[in-house]
């Protein structure tokens, strides 16, 4: 049914950290590697060895030059679906294909029911959803539904994909319902925001600001001189003091 | 926005198809035509033809096709549904209205009731078929109120221009609906013109700074795209070769769509010969189907989604 749900148990998504993203694509590689064998599947490319490669991911990343000058800088921008509170994707569905789950905010699509008519990537504002051209439906993050839950993963792995893989932290996954949650402190403290918030979809996933620019115009911290080594004049120092000169020849 | 074919020809066919049907079933409830099963069949078939065409049409825009059926079900939320389910629900009093014109009443009363029904049922479903544009948000050139209205009166325009070819070719009495279609005809012009203006000067209130809540820091410009070959969003959504020639294409599609066939309902008011008479509203229906083919293009051509934002920066 496409009717939203009242209210959601638990508002799971991911917190991105804009400060701390360098834009490798690990989170997007490693969405790709796992959704193309998981609820997903197949999770299709076209013409990949031809002149127009193209295929479906569930997440792409950006990357953006903001601001001038100074105060000018590089953000990497990655952007999935934000399983959002009241989302039109959802509403548009005809077939009921596209549902937002009452137990945890997870908005899905069944590739069962999915007619492939596109309605729902025309009313998302964010470009989340994309159509697979083999496999004739809608595809989206998942918020890997299938190894959040799966208690034969450790429960270190219990992430999605993209969490697990990002090698600086910058993907945070967690309960954003509850104000006490980890990832809620997280947005709390570093001012967390809404894309489009205008919109007023109310996406769960929340994205973090870079954080400020040093004072550039602030004196260097003076370069670390290296302290010579400890000499007491014993004959154990004064033969290391002696190797190293001679080995540094 | 990417302008599919199939839906293209599905909008379009199905207006003729329900605006034609709405003027044969007015006609059948007000008397304005004589009750030949032949102008019946010939008639409700030729509606009942262009309808089916449009709703097979939309299919073919589904990766899934074989799920069609399974559209009618949301009809509590998505106006997509609600196309489906009115368009089927339609079938029920063209039937009943068709069965009676053409083989007569199974049941007292069957003509007149059909031909009542066949009028709201027609007009919700197109009604609904623009509701899938003009609920869309994320699409300004949609998200109009003149979206829907404009979809019912082209409608009744390009059924108008077929029923007086239908009434030329029986060569029964044209003049009330030639005034009729000269009316949704100007009407149209007159909406399309005010939507036309709209969308020109609606202010491009999303940009890629709200887009990216990066606006705090200043301008937002794209350094790296996320991939190296459009995807499906961009190949969807981020449809440019329009704009380009949308002035231009906004007269010819006025001129097909309007202007002559306004002369031509004009000259079909005179008391011409029948083969002329024909002839007229032959070139008027080619016209109107030129024209609107044109508009229903640029339609969608000329749509701007707000996800653009994220591949090229700036507003939309």
């Amino acid at each position: 049914m496409t009717s939203l749900p009242e209210t959601t148990a638990k508002k799971l998504g991911l917190v991105i950290d804009l400060d701390t993203c360098v834009g490798c694509q690990a989170c997007a590689t490693s969405c790709k590697e796992w959704n193309a064998g998981g609820y997903s599947a197949p999770l299709t490319d076209q013409d990949a060895h031809g002149s127009d490669p193209h295929g479906t991911w569930l997440n792409r990343v950006h990357s953006y030059e903001v601001g001038d000058g100074a105060e000018s800088r590089t953000v990497h921008f990655p952007r999935s679906c934000l399983h959002c509170e009241t989302p039109a994707c959802v509403t548009v569905c005809p077939t009921g294909a596209s549902y937002k789950r009452a137990s945890d905010g997870i908005v899905l699509v069944n590739p069962d029911t999915c007619i492939g008519c596109k309605l729902c990537s025309w009313a998302c504002p964010y470009g989340a959803r994309e159509y697979d051209y083999d496999d004739g439906v809608m595809k989206k993050c998942t918020l890997c539904v299938d190894r959040i839950y799966n208690e034969s993963f450790a429960p270190e792995d219990r992430v999605p994909a993209c969490v697990r893989a990002c090698p600086t932290g910058a993907r945070h996954f967690g309960d954003l319902g509850d104000p006490d949650s980890a990832v809620s402190q997280l947005v709390s403290e570093r001012g967390g925001f809404d894309l489009l918030p205008e919109m007023e979809f109310k996406p769960v996933n929340k994205y973090l600001p870079p954080r400020p620019r040093r004072d550039q115009t602030a004196q260097p911290a003076p370069r670390a001189v290296e302290q010579p080594a400890t000499n007491s004049g014993s004959l154990a120092d004064r033969f290391f003091a002696w190797a190293d000169k001679t080995l540094a020849r | 926005m990417h302008p599919a074919y199939s839906v293209i020809l599905f909008t379009t066919a199905s207006g003729a198809g329900y605006g034609l049907l709405l003027w044969l079933a007015a006609a059948a409830a007000l008397n304005l035509v004589p009750r030949d099963p032949m102008l019946g069949f010939f008639g409700l078939g030729l509606a009942i033809a262009l309808v089916t065409i449009g709703l097979l049409s939309s299919t073919l825009h589904l990766g899934r096709p074989e799920r069609a059926w399974r559209a009618l079900s949301q009809w509590r939320s998505s106006w997509l549904s609600r196309e489906g389910a009115a368009a089927i629900a339609t079938y029920i009093p063209i039937a009943a209205l068709g069965f009676a014109w053409v083989f007569g009443e199974f049941m007292p009363g069957q003509f007149a009731v059909g031909a009542v029904l066949s009028v709201p049922c027609a007009l919700i479903t197109v009604w609904c078929t623009g509701m899938i544009y003009a609920s869309l948000p994320t699409i300004r050139a949609w998200n109009q109120p003149l979206v829907a209205p404009v979809y019912v009166v082209l409608a009744l325009a390009t059924g108008g221009v077929l029923m007086n070819l239908l009434l030329a070719v029986f060569g029964y009495e044209l003049r009330w609906a030639a005034t009729g279609t000269i009316l949704a005809l100007v009407f149209g012009a007159i909406l399309k013109r005010l939507y036309w203006t709209a969308i020109d000067t609606a202010a491009k209130t999303y940009t890629a700074e709200s887009a990216t809540g990066l606006g705090r820091f200043g301008t937002v410009r794209p350094l790296d795209p996320p991939h190296t070959q459009p995807n499906f969003v961009m190949r969807e959504m981020g449809y440019q070769v329009a704009r380009r020639h949308a002035e231009r294409l906004r007269r010819v599609s006025a001129a097909l769509l309007f202007l002559l066939p306004i002369m031509g309902g004009l000259l079909l008011l005179l008391n011409l010969p029948n083969s002329i008479q024909i002839a007229i509203a032959a070139l008027s229906a080619l016209s109107a189907v030129a024209g609107v083919l044109t508009e229903r293009w640029l339609f969608f051509a000329e749509a701007e989604h707000v996800v653009v934002v994220f591949y090229r920066g700036g507003s939309a």
